[in-house]
């Protein structure tokens, strides 16, 4: 089991070594750094002292070794637009995104668990039917659609939400939160149901789907031969291993939902990450960028990982497995 | 006949499909005493299964119970409501299915799973639940119960699992154990193992036994009593010694004749010619005719009703009127 766990901790650092080298070569070719620090005017000297201070005159190797050695240390250097060091930057947004997307995530997966289970055990039923269609709805309609209806719908004319930003926001320690404030958790709504809607769609068609394959195997059949209760047989013997492909794709959605989350700050102005790094696309910010790249792809590598050991946990035949092949 | 267990009259099962009502079972009717044994055979198809499964109320739609009745214990119990039927299953009726590896819930460790069974049937503390679980396990045969109790099912062998699946089908003491092809998935020196448990539980219990199987062989070691069924009906129900030795049916004297023998004869083994036929095509009259080398004008026409013959019972028109004619 630590052996499994350390194997896949090697893999993972295996792929943020290789995201690095592609975060740090945005620096390469995306044009000269310095031009884009310096106003049209400034000499070439001067030129030559902002290179220098950046250590941009450095062999490509060296410039590398020091870029990864401080990233590993959260340093993504200073942001071009706003002077600031980029991880101060990071941090300040980084609770409103995370807030967001497990919002959205727990929306979807209540949600989603629940209507696929209803939907496989109540199968002829006309709500059932009803869910099916408003799963296609939602699997087709893109993010920032939906988000500008509800917008309309919510906060223009019936004026139930507000229409953008976080509302007001505690701060604890370092971590602001919208948690503990009623405007915080208005704001929240319609942000968290745009971005989990495709979620939440998905994890329906697929429990769904993995719950009618379940209830036709023999194990469910016997359990049914047992005389065991309706009730234990769908929640305790289906459900079970009905979860187990829902935790792998949930888990993975999850980093999907932090990606994604641009689209769904950019509609609902969500000051997070997602609306950082669309405000340094569009100034050419790359230390932002860089640093952007970089932060998703450690969170999808971390869940990934994590994803691999809850398995485990829930599946004790893959823990044997894993037991004898380590 | 105060000590029957099962009493199966005239059961017909119908599955609705796109090209009309298909009927798997017409008009089954047999009879189980306490602590018997009655073997089921015949070939893929001839619905061995779906007669048991009918037995214990689990036939999924688009399959339903047509017709006919069935009683357990003088209970009529093929029209219960579903809630009273499912605690008729587990608890009066076990059932043990054909492939062990996958009975069992891979989630749960087997110990949980037969205690979740017994609380369900029996009103026993978790506790006293547990220790009944290790009594059935050390019962059917596994070595060390106290410790693998709280095994999961891929720890353990086949020929293992389908003895829990046991302990699971007898934890509540039934009146009546259905067996669907036990043996089929299993190695042959785990077969006779596996053979010998279920005859023994049912003689220590005073157990009713269905064995359902195509394997002659198994029939001919277990069975007081064995029913030979071919399309849907029963062609030939008798003691066992009878049937394996002195089959009356055209279609049984096949399935006997294509028994390979110990002795050593160097004869080729009887084959019956053709195939059962499908659900959809059934023939008029006796559904074996096609494929019969004693049919006659009759067979053709009217389907023949189970006749006495003895201890046996057969349907068949050779021995109407003309008994002793072709009975050997």
């Amino acid at each position: 089991m630590l052996a499994f766990t350390l194997r896949r901790a090697v893999q993972a650092i295996g792929v943020m070594f290789a995201v690095g080298i592609i975060a740090f070569s945005m620096f390469r070719f995306a044009g000269d750094p310095v031009n884009q620090i310096v106003s049209i005017d400034t000499s070439a000297a001067e030129r030559e002292v902002v290179r220098k201070s950046l250590g941009l005159d450095d062999p490509v190797p060296v410039q590398f070794v020091r870029y990864f050695a401080d990233a590993a240390q959260f340093k993504f250097g200073v942001s071009y637009q706003f002077r600031q060091p980029v991880s101060t930057l990071l941090m300040e947004r980084m609770p409103a995104t995370l807030e967001l997307a497990i919002c959205a995530t727990i929306f979807a997966m209540v949600l989603g668990i629940l209507m696929g289970v209803y939907s496989a055990l109540k199968r002829d039923t006309m709500l059932a039917k009803l869910f099916q269609a408003v799963s296609l709805i939602g699997i087709s309609l893109p993010t920032f659609l939906i988000g500008i209806l509800l917008i309309y719908l919510f906060a223009v004319t019936l004026g139930w939400l507000p229409s953008f930003g976080r509302g007001e926001v505690v701060k604890l320690g370092w971590w602001t939160t919208g948690l503990l404030t009623l405007s915080g958790l208005k704001a929240l709504i319609m942000p968290s149901i745009t971005l989990g809607l495709f979620q939440m769609t998905l994890i329906m068609r697929l429990v769904r789907a993995e719950m009618l394959e379940v209830l036709r195997t023999d194990y469910i059949r016997f359990a049914r031969a047992r005389g065991l209760t309706t009730r234990a047989v769908h929640f305790g013997h289906a459900l079970k291993n009905t979860l187990i492909p829902v935790i792998t794709v949930a888990g993975l959605q999850f980093g999907s939902v932090i990606a994604f989350s641009i689209i769904t700050e950019t509609v609902f102005q969500w000051p997070g990450m997602g609306l950082l790094f669309v405000q340094a696309v569009q100034n050419v910010d790359i230390p932002i960028m860089a640093a952007y790249l970089l932060m998703v792809s450690l969170i999808f590598v971390t869940i990934n990982l994590a994803v691999d050991i809850l398995y485990t946990v829930v599946d004790p035949r893959l823990r044997s497995t894993v037991g004898r092949a380590a | 006949m105060t000590d029957t267990v099962l009493s199966v009259r005239n059961l017909q099962v119908e599955f609705a499909s796109r090209r009309g009502t298909l009927r798997a079972i017409d008009g089954v009717s047999l009879d189980i005493a306490k602590g018997e044994v009655l073997g089921v055979v015949g070939e893929s198809g001839a619905g061995k299964s779906v007669t048991g499964l009918a037995v214990i109320g689990l036939i999924d739609p688009p399959g339903r119970i047509a017709g006919g009745e069935i009683h357990l214990s003088g209970m009529r119990i093929d029209n219960l409501p579903p809630e009273e039927m499912r605690r008729v299953r587990g608890k009066r009726i076990g059932m043990i299915f054909q492939d062990p590896l996958t009975s069992l819930n891979p989630l749960y460790r087997v110990g949980d799973q037969i205690v979740e069974t017994i609380r369900t049937h029996l009103n026993l503390s978790e506790q006293a639940a547990r220790r009944r679980a290790i009594d059935l396990l050390a019962e059917v045969g596994i070595p060390a119960p106290e410790k693998r109790i709280d095994g999961y099912p891929h720890e353990f062998s086949g020929g293992m699992r389908q003895r829990v699946v046991i302990a699971l089908a007898i934890c509540a003491e039934p009146e009546l154990i259905i067996a669907d092809e036990p043996t089929t998935a299993l190695d042959v020196s785990v077969q006779a193992q596996i053979i010998s448990l279920i005859k023994r539980l049912g003689r220590d219990h005073g157990t009713a036994v269905m064995l359902v199987t195509h394997d002659m062989g198994v029939i001919a070691e277990t069975s007081d009593r064995v029913a030979v069924m071919y399309a849907g009906r029963v062609a030939e129900i008798g003691p066992v010694q009878d049937v394996v030795k002195n089959p009356l049916h055209p279609y049984a004297k096949g399935l006997m004749g294509a028994i390979p023998t110990l002795a050593g004869d160097d004869k080729r083994l009887v084959q019956i010619p053709g195939s059962m036929p499908r659900l959809s095509a059934i023939p008029r009259g006796c559904s074996f005719n096609p494929r019969c080398a004693f049919a006659f004008d009759r067979c053709r026409v009217e389907r023949p009703e189970p006749l006495r013959q003895g201890a046996q019972s057969v349907a068949c028109h050779l021995y109407d009127k003309a008994p002793a004619e072709n009975a050997a």
